[in-house]
């Protein structure tokens, strides 16, 4: 593996190929968790974490599954890989288990990371699979962090709340309360503020892309097919 | 045609294996974290219950003095279910119950309804549900004071007809949005009241051997 690999991998994961932003898969929890930052980091995290696991781990089986059932062991993987990780959370990380709740199971639904394993784990080595893993759930992680900051600060005026919850009593005054006495703004908590969060994310990758590309100037042709989607965010 | 069994066989074999190797894990896994997973949900039910029974009104030992109770549709229960009793100077103070609440909006709320001997509730807590993250998940302490409504009502103080969300013309209040959680709490508090009010000399009885002790 050597560095370019790595350089590709990452900025794949986490700009160009941005799961959250441009692939648009998992989105399950992208607006259902990502109400605050803390649920939205935390289980961009725990995420991160099994799409490390599932892709290194296929990459070394990949060899002994026949392709007609590869799908089912692929599933079969990530659904163990999942709640390995929900009873290890259960046991040391108890509040930051109360938290996420419903969500930790609902990993193995999040059709982000079989598409993962299924293009890239499948064909590639243990090594860069398990970073293409890490890479593309940080790169949810970041998006799921910015959304749940955008929703929190709008609907709930505050930054860092609940995060006593995973660090410990020890964090409760990190909670930062940007907008006092604020009253709450329900649209931005409820999903359709999700919705409306990710559009403006959305939008707001596509114009600096464009920029990038513009100020590149080497591929006119898919910047001006770009710009009427980037308008619409 | 054997060579196609054959290979079928094979794929079949194959898929055994993973299911078996992927069993495994699990099944080590969970006997690893298991008795760290009860310790600490059993932590967890021990720092709720002293939010609800507070020092200055008892001084017996709480996890000492319980008592199993049968399921019962009053607490919601389907399973035996056990009460702590917390006792000042011999006499009854309070008593803990757990309770369910089946129609939260994404499944069953388990709660603790702790009621001083006089009916009145000392504080409800809940201990672990499933509703909406940033939406339902405000009768959680942590997140809202909500829960604490509860502290000093009683039956006698409240009607049957107030034990409603105010949406619903009772006298609890809500978040706008989110009714269908705190409703399904009041519904189970109200009942668990009810039973108290029905069982509360059954509650508070002393220890005897004479009860079953096996669960």
């Amino acid at each position: 593996m050597n560095l370019q690999l790595i350089r590709d991998i990452l900025h794949n994961g986490l700009w160009k190929q941005n799961p959250g932003l441009l692939q648009l898969l998992g989105l399950c929890p992208l607006l259902a968790v990502s109400s605050t930052v803390v649920n939205g980091v935390s289980l961009g995290l725990a995420t991160a974490l099994v799409m490390t696991l599932s892709s290194g781990s296929i990459a070394v089986i990949r060899s002994f599954v026949p392709n007609e059932i590869r799908i089912p062991v692929f599933v079969l993987i990530i659904a163990v890989l999942v709640t390995v990780v929900q009873y290890l959370m259960n046991a040391y990380m108890y509040g930051l288990y109360v938290v996420l709740g419903i969500f930790i199971p609902l990993i193995v639904t999040n059709c982000i990371v079989l598409a993962r394993v299924e293009a890239f784990a499948s064909k590639n080595s243990i090594l860069p699979s398990a970073l293409d893993g890490f890479a593309m759930g940080l790169g949810l992680t970041a998006v799921l962090g910015v959304l749940g900051a955008m929703r929190e600060v709008l609907g709930k005026g505050t930054l860092f709340s609940g995060i006593d919850l995973a660090l410990g009593d020890g964090a409760k005054d990190w909670v930062l309360h940007i907008i006092p006495d604020y009253q709450g703004f329900l649209l931005a908590i409820l999903p359709p503020g999700a919705f409306i969060g990710l559009g403006l994310l959305i939008a707001g990758r596509n114009w600096l892309a464009l920029r990038g590309e513009q100020k590149a100037r080497n591929k006119p042709a898919p910047a001006t097919a770009a710009s009427p989607e980037a308008a619409q965010g | 045609m054997k060579r196609i069994a054959r290979s079928t066989l094979q794929t079949a074999a194959n898929l055994v294996f993973f299911a078996v190797l992927a069993t495994a894990v699990l099944a080590s896994t969970y006997f690893l974290t298991h008795d760290t997973i009860v310790a600490s949900e059993q932590r967890e039910k021990l720092k709720l219950i002293s939010q609800v029974v507070p020092a200055d009104r008892f001084d017996n030992d709480i996890m000492q003095d319980r008592l199993s109770i049968p399921a019962s549709e009053l607490l919601g229960t389907i399973d035996n279910t056990i009460a702590y009793r917390a006792r000042l100077q011999g006499e009854p103070s309070i008593v803990v119950l757990e309770a369910i609440a089946p129609d939260g909006y994404s499944g069953k709320i388990a709660l603790i309804v702790a009621v001083r001997a006089n009916g009145e509730l000392s504080g409800v807590r809940v201990v672990s549900h499933k509703e909406t993250p940033g939406l339902g998940d405000y009768i959680e302490l942590g997140r809202s004071e909500w829960i604490r409504v509860f502290d000093g009502k009683s039956l006698a103080q409240y009607p049957d007809g107030d034990w409603k969300v105010k949406k619903d013309g009772g006298r609890f209040d809500h978040m706008t949005g989110a009714t269908v959680t705190p409703r399904a709490v009041v519904k189970a508090v109200h009942k668990a009241l009810i039973y108290y009010g029905e069982n509360r000399d059954k509650l508070f009885a002393a220890n005897e051997p004479k009860k079953e002790t096996t669960k």
